[in-house]
């Protein structure tokens, strides 16, 4: 049995990991939700969000205004891409949506590789997001993972107000349930998909910048993670804000503890040799297993969103 | 109307004879040019450009075409590049390739043409014994070499209770077969993570939970920049000193910076070795572009040299296979390793030295620096079971 301080540290990382998953599925689900639109190039975002912040960190010397300078300029390019390449692609069918946004992911690999290269670079933090925190005696976290955790849930917690308690909320599930209905009562039902569409991309941004300082940015560091965001929004069920939440944890905090403690736990049961092998082998399936049994027991995913 | 005449006969004459001096030398080069890993193949590129810049644009006297080929780090894409440009671009010789799994798709493809393949990077442990191939050359390495070098290098420092990290794949496995082979030491834990994984916290939390003495990890590309940047962040570089092979390079020291104080590498070669050639080679490569070569490159230019070797030997009958092979065998040209022979299996019997990352020029990147030699003329463990005689 390990130290309970280590569990309760590994279960951290898994929040911090799920957390960081939420960021993006959030986006991806509302797109799906609201839109009926299946977008790849989600992965994108993320990566262009973490480009643009380095890019405005280094113009600006501040790192607060270039997070938000990049979270704006992420913000304009998805409007930009809904309005230019997607807006004619609604009427079509999903693989048609699967190809044009494969297509969208070459295109901006190649593009962020023209523009800055394809050497990957270094995304420094802060000085004040540096050093650990101490949770309890003789535990060191990394700040700046106690401060990601920290921005996920304050993002979660004000994306569930935004949608469940403001006027735009209300027609962004409105539009979910019913988007016929809600452009015959005069809404205008464009602007509020380039709205969502951008916001979502906004939020991939976000991740991808918080990103940047713990992983690699380079081109295509968008699509690495974008499977594990489809398994949440699977598991969670498609277009449901409240599923890709608990999905993301779900996921972030059985792969975590799974790549932790599932060896030593094989150990005790069969031969340490054939846990060896069998171990890493199963930790990486585990949120595939996991999501093959939520499908099984719910195929709508663990909260379906009403209206679909 | 009698001079075109003229032209066909004596082309005709020519392809009537192939062991005749040829005019021109294609020479196909195979390496990954797109995706995230397409960085690697820019330096290697880059490299067989600066090559050819240093011998005027002339291999082995000729005049020389190299035809570049993408592989997508993919088996079957590398496959049908090699093809294409045997059929299609009608090349002499084969080089390149960076991926183990992309040299053992293409070398039986080129080698029963009868062309030669020159290996820059990849050294799968079949081709270094009981596949290797008379038409097959290497200037890299066997993958073993360099964690059998470091797992030497801390057997003889007497360090215990190492921690492995390694992702689990083919050649992450061999890495720590590979130490293992000279490290005898205890070993605190082993752990494989997934391939192309991002995030290494669980596991760094687990590494820090055992308080190992040491730490030997293989984590190539992308991987081993998120790693270094983890490893650093979460504060335990410096406190468990960390060995690596294929992870801090002058690729990822640019993503990394100070995250890469303090690690130790071993390798063949650094830019800091002092050898003429390899000098020549670094200070023109800094001169046309601006950085640091990386070893990738490094071999890939000595790749071009052997070539130039060889069909300077045969007077530019690159159709003399036999003559080609004899004169390739002889390793007879300025190495950026120093001067070096051919084991029996076509692969070099060579040094190989630990390295350290230490602070660069004021203002600049960490540089990796030479601190010893850990093995002399090192032959690597398969050649045994190569059955080539000469």
């Amino acid at each position: 049995m390990p130290p309970l301080t280590l569990v309760f540290e590994q279960l951290l990382n898994g929040v911090q990991f799920g957390v960081m998953l939420f960021l993006m599925a959030a986006g991806l689900t509302l797109v799906f939700g609201i839109m009926n639109f299946v977008n790849l190039a989600h992965g994108s975002f993320y990566m262009i969000g973490a480009y643009l912040t380095l890019a405005a960190v280094q113009w600006s010397g501040n790192y607060i205004a270039g997070v938000v300078l990049g979270l704006a300029g992420t913000l304009l390019v998805g409007m930009l891409v809904e309005v230019v390449a997607l807006r004619t692609l609604y009427a079509r069918d999903h693989l048609d949506h699967v190809l044009a946004t494969f297509g969208l992911i070459l295109f901006f690999n190649e593009l962020v590789a023209i523009i800055w290269g394809r050497t990957l670079l270094d995304f420094p933090r802060p000085e004040w997001l540096r050093g650990h925190v101490e949770i309890f005696a003789g535990s060191r976290y990394p700040f700046y993972r106690a401060v990601v955790i920290l921005v996920g849930l304050a993002v979660g917690a004000g994306l569930w107000y935004v949608v469940t308690r403001t006027r735009l909320g209300m027609l962004i599930r409105a539009g979910a349930s019913n988007r016929t209905m809600i452009a015959a009562l005069g809404v205008n039902v464009r602007l509020l998909y380039t709205v969502v569409f951008g916001f979502g991309c906004a939020l991939a941004g976000l991740a991808g910048l918080m990103a940047g300082p713990i992983y690699a940015v380079l081109p295509g560091m968008g699509e690495m993670i974008l499977i594990q965001v489809f398994v949440v929004i699977v598991i969670g069920g498609l277009g449901s804000i409240r599923g890709a939440f608990v999905g993301a944890l779900l996921v972030g905090i059985v792969d975590t503890l799974g790549r932790a403690f599932l060896r030593p736990l094989l150990a005790t049961m069969i031969s340490p040799t054939a846990a060896d092998s069998a171990g890493p082998a199963l930790a990486s399936m585990l949120i595939y297993l996991l999501m093959a049994l939520v499908l099984a027991v719910r195929p709508e995913g663990l909260f379906p969103s009403r209206g679909r | 109307m009698r001079t075109k005449l003229f032209a066909v006969a004596v082309a005709a004459l020519f392809a009537a004879s192939p062991a005749l001096a040829q005019q021109k030398l294609k020479i196909g080069f195979i390496t990954t040019l797109s995706g995230p890993l397409g960085v690697i193949g820019k330096h290697m590129k880059d490299s067989v450009e600066l090559a050819l810049d240093h011998l005027n644009r002339k291999v082995g006297g000729l005049e020389t075409e190299v035809v570049y080929g993408d592989d997508q780090a993919k088996p079957d894409v590398g496959l049908q590049v090699a093809k294409e440009m045997m059929q299609k671009d009608n090349v002499d010789i084969v080089a390149g390739i960076i991926w183990s799994n992309v040299m053992l798709a293409v070398v039986p493809a080129v080698t029963e043409t009868g062309r030669i393949m020159v290996g820059t990077n990849a050294g799968a442990s079949p081709l270094a014994g009981a596949q290797c191939n008379e038409r097959y050359f290497s200037t890299s390495w066997n993958n073993d070499q360099s964690p059998e070098a470091l797992g030497k290098y801390m057997q003889d420092q007497g360090i215990n209770d190492v921690y492995v990290l390694a992702p689990n794949y083919q050649a992450g496995k061999d890495m720590v077969a590979g130490f293992k082979r000279y490290y005898k030491g205890r070993i605190v834990d082993e752990v494989y993570t997934r391939f192309g994984q991002t995030d290494y916290q669980a596991e760094i939390t687990q590494l820090r939970s055992k308080s190992p003495k040491a730490v030997f990890v293989f984590y190539p590309g992308g991987m081993g920049i998120q790693f270094l940047k983890q490893y650093s962040e979460a504060g335990l570089r410096g406190t468990y000193p960390l060995y690596s092979v294929f992870t801090v390079d002058e690729i990822s020291i640019p993503a990394i910076k100070h995250a890469a104080l303090g690690q130790y590498e071993a390798r063949f070669w650094s830019p800091d070795l002092k050898v003429p050639a390899s000098q020549k080679y670094v200070a023109d490569f800094q001169k046309k572009y601006g950085h640091l070569p990386v070893f990738y490159g490094a071999q890939s230019y000595d790749g071009i040299l052997l070539i130039d070797s060889a069909v300077r030997a045969v007077k530019g009958k690159v159709k003399d296979t036999k003559g080609m092979i004899a004169a390739m065998r002889k390793a007879n040209y300025d190495s950026i390793r120093g001067k070096f022979t051919f084991n029996v299996n076509h692969h070099p019997i060579q040094n190989f030295y630990l390295l350290k990352a230490v602070a660069g020029p004021a203002g600049k990147d960490p540089v990796l620096e030479i601190q010893q030699t850990v093995f002399k003329n090192h032959k690597d463990a398969y050649y045994k079971d190569c059955k080539m005689k000469w």
